[in-house]
């Protein structure tokens, strides 16, 4: 026991004072932000506004644009595809009427591209136009548009409010809030598992090819020395998950100082204007949106489940990365073929875990998060929709002991491997050897 | 003197080979003992069982009288692999603390210990240098000295000298008489025979599993001498054949003889005084640990076939 204390402050100290680790610690969080509000400072500051001049034969259209952030519309007299530039416009759009049953059809004129978001915005703005055309076309009056979409688009006129219910208890549930803690902690715990995976494996394969390791068993029982490893980079984890998290506190208030709700206002209006390309906007608004409300999410069931999740899935999957680390000799290219039985999980766990933020009560996303080859990041993204509720406490109380149980049975396998495989030199192992070695009785 | 180390009938099969196949031998207190064979005849894979990384399939193993146990007496037992490993991003001084604390000893002792040995090899300046920045033959002497620096009872080296200097090599030869001397018994595996006779007292040969040669090496010479006797003399006698000889090489005056069956070496001494030679030396030539080694493993395969093996 002693040993292992040993190796385990070894593994910890030797990582922990090494630079990339420092830099990977504080820079990975910057990251995250820069890509995400930047990406939205960007969207929003970066879309000029074109000027398009419209020629409509009808009439109809005139002062029906909206102008948008990204497009402001003019009507002069007479314009047409030789002179619109002379009239200082961009763009010219032509509508030609068609009868009043059918849509009018629309071209527009550009000398050189206009992007996708000024198409989006201008299409957006006929079909409206058009809508109301073909419902007075068939008597709706002027005042009976008006009114509805007064209605239509005041979001607050539409009273809308979902409830948990949990006995007596009765709560306003904020999804967007659950998903985004659901998302963000399935794949912070997708990214550990490769991330510290891969350290186990690389730090095993640098004790076999060192040569160190048949003095390292000479002291120690190959499986303190696994264990010691394991757990090792196990505290170099939790260690960077603490600095992560008083990071990303320090940073998301910094960041509503920096970024003034003009700039996300814009970032909302883009939105509207181009549904499908504003991706980052999104993220960027609906993170600043939950840090409003982050206080009505249950952190206190929240976070001891994430260390767990973080903690076991990482111990389940890392005597894996460790066993196939001891199998490899000097060519890392057989550590990548030897790894897919590994990978393949994780990346499924994502899929699943996609589908269950979705549907959170799905038989997928049940099943999904109680096998313990997916259950870290499955459930992890299930857990701030509601325990119990979303989540029952006997598929919390299952996923956690068979995890459990999955971590004993993979580090039991995986260290008949490794002890096997950590003196082996200069043989190619297969899979089909290695399961030999797993099973076998000692 | 009394037994360190006692092996009895041990045996290890793996699913392709017999690596070794009932072997038995002792190691006396303080001796120097050569485990000698050729490659692949099961040297490592004996060595690993007594160091308490493999276990053996069948067979005892005593250290110091009591049944060898991996955990607790892997402190009594210093081990040199022959292919040698450090970790390279680590400090030396922090790499010899750490290796001896894996041991079991304590910090102060480590500390002490490192300290001592650094001294004796003259390595004080190495301390904060990463063993990366060693040459070949500096990471050879830091790795000899962190086998022996939690002052171990048995001392087991793989090829200790291979890859060192003379100088170097005479470094380490002598701290291993050093060692002796205190009463740490040592056992060195190699194929490098002047080696073994310099420095062992007593050999083990083994061959594809089996132990073929087990004995002090004056023993084992005289037991696998050929009768061969160098003559030199002042001149050569006018009849120089004779029954109790036959002349392997001459040159010269001086002859190499081999003695004939149911003759003694005094016949052939006889025969020259007889004819008026003058003798200046006559000795007998013993063969070299070398000569044995081959004439032993010659006619076996050098290469061991892989069999089936149904255990």
């Amino acid at each position: 026991m002693n040993k292992i204390w040993i190796i385990i402050k070894r593994e910890y100290v030797t990582r922990v004072r090494n630079k990339t680790f420092l830099l990977s610690t504080f820079l990975f969080p910057l990251l995250m932000f820069a890509l995400i509000f930047g990406g939205a400072f960007i969207g929003a500051n970066g879309t000029e506004q074109r000027k398009i001049a419209v020629n409509d034969q009808s009439g109809l259209y005139k002062n029906n644009f909206k102008n948008s952030a990204s497009v402001e519309y003019g009507y002069p007299e007479g314009v047409d595809r030789n002179n619109y530039k002379n009239k200082g416009f961009e763009g010219l759009l032509i509508i030609y009427s068609s009868n009043q049953q059918k849509a009018d059809s629309a071209r527009l004129y550009t000398q050189k591209q206009l992007g996708l978001s000024t198409d989006e915005a201008i299409k957006n703005q006929l079909q409206k136009i058009n809508e109301n055309r073909l419902l007075m076309a068939r008597g709706v009056t002027r005042n009976t548009l008006d009114s509805i979409r007064l209605q239509s688009e005041n979001e607050e006129s539409l009273n809308y409010r979902s409830y948990q219910v949990k006995g007596a208890e009765i709560k306003e549930d904020n999804k967007v809030l659950a998903l985004a803690i659901g998302y963000a902690s399935g794949f912070i715990i997708y990214i550990v598992l490769f991330i510290y995976g891969a350290a186990v494996m690389r730090g095993v394969m640098e004790e076999k090819m060192n040569r160190i390791a048949e003095v390292m068993v000479s002291s120690v029982k190959p499986f303190q020395l696994m264990l010691g490893k394991i757990i090792g980079i196990a505290a170099v984890g939790l260690t960077q998950l603490f600095l992560w998290i008083i990071l990303i506190f320090i940073l998301s208030s910094l960041s509503s100082l920096f970024i003034s709700p003009e700039v996300l206002e814009q970032a909302q209006k883009m939105n509207e204007s181009m549904p499908s390309m504003a991706q980052n906007n999104t993220m960027a608004l609906k993170i600043l949106q939950a840090k409003t409300t982050v206080f009505s999410a249950n952190w206190a069931l929240i976070i001891p489940c994430f260390i767990f999740y973080f903690l076991f899935g990482y111990l389940f999957y890392a005597s894996l990365f460790a066993a196939v680390g001891s199998v490899v000799n000097e060519d890392p290219q057989e550590a990548q073929s030897l790894m897919l039985p590994i990978t393949l999980p994780i990346i499924l766990g994502i899929f699943i875990m996609i589908n269950a933020i979705q549907n959170p009560s799905g038989s997928l996303a049940v099943w999904g998060s109680i096998i313990p080859f997916t259950s870290p990041i499955v459930m992890m993204s299930r857990i701030p929709f509601g325990v119990p509720g979303t989540v029952e406490y006997w598929e919390l109380g299952v996923s956690m002991i068979s995890l459990i149980a999955g971590f004993l049975c993979t580090t039991w396998l995986s260290a008949k491997i490794y002890r096997t495989g950590i003196l082996l030199y200069g043989k190619k192992v297969t899979l089909k050897e290695m399961a030999k070695w797993a099973f076998r009785k000692s | 003197m009394s037994t360190i180390l006692e092996v009895q009938h041990l045996k290890k099969y793996f699913s392709s080979q017999k690596a070794v196949d009932d072997i038995s031998f002792t190691i006396e207190k303080g001796s120097i003992f050569g485990l000698l064979g050729p490659n692949g005849a099961g040297k490592t894979t004996l060595i690993r069982m007594i160091t308490g990384i493999f276990y053996p399939d069948s067979g005892n193993i005593n250290l110091n009288g009591k049944k060898f146990n991996p955990v607790s007496d892997v402190i009594d037992i210093g081990y040199m692999p022959e292919e040698r490993g450090l970790y390279k991003k680590m400090k030396v001084g922090e790499q010899a603390m750490y290796l001896a604390q894996l041991k079991g000893m304590s910090k102060q002792d480590a500390f002490g210990n490192v300290k001592e040995w650094f001294e004796k090899f003259e390595m004080q300046s190495w301390w904060n240098k990463k063993v990366d920045d060693l040459s070949k033959g500096m990471q050879q002497k830091l790795q000899f000295v962190i086998t022996v620096l939690h002052e171990p009872k048995l001392v087991i080296l793989d090829e200790p000298f291979s890859g060192l200097d003379p100088v170097n090599s005479n470094l380490i030869k002598d701290q291993i008489f050093n060692l002796a001397q205190k009463g740490t018994t040592i056992i060195f595996s190699t194929h490098r025979m002047e080696q073994v006779e310099e420095i062992c007292d007593h050999i083990v040969l083994l061959n594809k599993g089996h132990k073929i040669l087990d004995g002090t090496v004056r023993d084992i010479k005289q037991q696998y001498k050929q009768n061969i006797f160098t003559a030199e003399v002042d001149h050569l006698p006018a009849v120089l054949q004779h029954a109790s000889f036959t002349i392997v090489k001459q040159n010269e005056n001086n002859l190499t003889l081999k003695i004939n069956e149911g003759y003694r070496a005094n016949d052939v001494l006889l025969h020259f005084i007889n004819q008026q030679s003058g003798i200046i030396a006559y000795h007998e030539i013993l063969p070299s640990l070398n000569e044995i080694f081959i004439r032993l493993v010659e006619g076996t395969p050098t290469a061991r076939q892989f069999e089936t093996i149904i255990a």
